[in-house]
């Protein structure tokens, strides 16, 4: 089976200034990876050149074997807020995407209407988005995100704007959905705990200009439930001390 | 509310509202009132708000007739305006150096004195209602144009790069998200639009006209009647508070998750 995803020497600049300098990293089908770097380091410009927002890149990425063409849309992205239209209502706000691609508004609610229950978001649909809580606002978010049924999914610090209590039970949320729907993921972020919880393979970046420092493969069993249980919590501090304090030597 | 068909305590709040605003015009009107008794100033100078009110029941036909050219010029006007401050705000907001183009044509139209442009413009277009709709349309245009412009601008980034990752088109975007997004600024270029247009319309008026509340005031000023110029600015001072109420309900209706956002932050 081909890859999902491929970047080979990915890199970007603007200007004089460096953000991507050869980024190789790749995603098997039905994976969870997650891209963890320091804030600014130009994660979100992966997702950026991923999704056709920018414009212009060295190096290759190949999706399903294939070279990306801008025609194809295989990405389904989640931006770093929610990203929620305050004008909509949440259930014509997860439709978006299935309006987008020519639905009508009255089949794009008849398809997310059933998912309303396992998001956790059943009574709302017909409430804005300013009556929700942050929890359910990313819960939304993501069903907006899952329903337009794309080859992958594309997450930009999904739950950074969250406080801690909620941001730990989203986590544990989303393991479980991931477990039951087994997406193809490709998750940025900057906290650590979150990457080791929720992910197959990790890669951890340097500050800008980008490079992978390290790839870490978590052999952790699923499902999970504990987010700090030891082996995670071993696995962390390593990753941390990479972080913190890269060493040359650690280049892939 | 535990009691929502308690009147009471609506009432309450909205005077805990208005009660100020009640109070502080009571006691300008109150003590106008009574500098103009005990002074014993002549009406013709310096009329009691009492005999302005008095003499505007009098004359509430004639006032009636001045008000309708009013209000017709200001509506068509501000129609007028609205309808080619959208089309060209659209067209910048696709065409950027559009907006290099025009917008200096447009801050130089709100540098001309209106007591210099309105007797020209009545010279070259006559009394009727063309001269008054242009006056209008030239003080308001312009605010509208830049709210709009803004407004658009105002469109969340990430709304914008969540569109375009959805594989949407300018115009499906421009539909989606830049439309919605301006409307809390159309509908504050609009609050204060409506008060210049009223002000636009009389004064176009007054440079000139059959009927209407600039002529009625030009009329009673030169009869020696300031009670009537005054009865007049009432009248003019109450259409633009309508037309201020009727665009605050329009945008009421028109953004019913605002009150939502505004009771979160409270």
């Amino acid at each position: 089976m081909s890859r999902r995803l491929e970047l080979r020497q990915v890199s970007k600049s603007f200007g004089d200034i460096d953000v991507l300098a050869g980024i190789t990293l790749h995603v098997e089908p039905g994976e969870f990876v997650s891209i963890l770097g320091p804030s600014g380091a130009g994660k979100s410009t992966i997702f950026r050149l991923l999704t056709g927002g920018l414009e212009g890149h060295g190096g290759g990425v190949d999706f399903d074997g294939q070279p990306l063409a801008d025609a194809r849309r295989p990405f389904a992205f989640m931006p770093q807020h929610d990203a929620l239209m305050p004008w909509r209502t949440v259930i014509d706000n997860t439709a978006l995407g299935l309006e987008v691609q020519g639905m009508s508004r009255k089949a794009a609610r008849d398809e997310v209407a059933p998912l309303f229950g396992e998001f956790g978001l059943a009574g709302f649909e017909h409430k804005y988005p300013a009556q929700l809580s942050g929890g359910m606002r990313q819960r939304a978010a993501l069903l907006r995100t899952v329903v337009q049924d794309r080859a992958m999914l594309l997450l930009d610090e999904p739950f950074g704007a969250l406080d801690a209590l909620t941001r730990t039970g989203m986590q544990r949320w989303l393991q479980t959905m991931w477990d039951r729907h087994r997406w193809t993921v490709l998750l940025i972020t900057h906290d650590v705990r979150e990457a080791v919880f929720l992910s197959d393979r990790i890669y951890v970046l340097s500050g800008r200009p980008a490079r992978v420092l390290r790839e870490v493969a978590i052999p952790l069993p699923r499902p999970r439930k504990d987010l700090a249980s030891p082996e995670a919590t071993a696995i962390e501090a390593d990753i941390l001390h990479t972080l913190l304090d890269p060493q040359p030597a650690q280049r892939t | 509310m535990s009691q929502p068909f308690s009147a009471a305590p609506r009432i309450a709040a909205l005077f805990a509202k208005v009660g100020p605003a009640l109070l502080s015009v009571g006691t300008l009107v109150l003590a106008w009132e009574l500098y103009a008794r005990i002074s014993g100033i002549s009406p013709t100078t310096l009329p009691a708000p009492s005999r302005v009110l008095f003499q505007a029941i009098l004359q509430r036909q004639a006032l009636f007739d001045n008000t309708v050219p009013t209000i017709s010029a200001t509506l068509a006007g501000f129609a007028c305006s609205l309808a080619v401050a959208f089309i060209l705000s659209v067209l910048i907001d696709f065409f950027k150096p559009l907006r290099l183009a025009l917008f200096p044509v447009f801050v130089i139209s709100q540098t001309l004195p209106l007591v210099a442009i309105a007797p020209l413009v009545v010279l070259w277009f006559g009394f009727g209602l063309t001269p008054k709709i242009m006056l209008v349309a030239l003080v308001t245009f312009f605010p509208m144009l830049v709210a709009l412009v803004q407004g658009y601008e105002s469109t969340d980034r990430d709304i914008s790069a969540l569109l375009s990752s959805m594989g949407a088109s300018r115009m499906r975007i421009f539909l989606l998200a830049r439309l919605p997004s301006s409307l809390p600024y159309f509908f504050a270029g609009l609050r204060i639009s409506i008060t210049y247009a009223v002000v636009g319309a009389i004064f176009a008026e007054y440079a000139g006209a059959a009927k209407g509340l600039g002529i009625y005031m030009l009329n009673a000023k030169n009869n020696f009647r300031p009670d009537l110029v005054l009865a007049a600015v009432l009248v003019s001072a109450l259409l633009t508070l309508a037309l201020f109420a009727a665009t605050v309900l329009i945008q009421r209706a028109a953004m019913p998750w605002e009150r939502l956002d505004a009771a979160r932050k409270s």
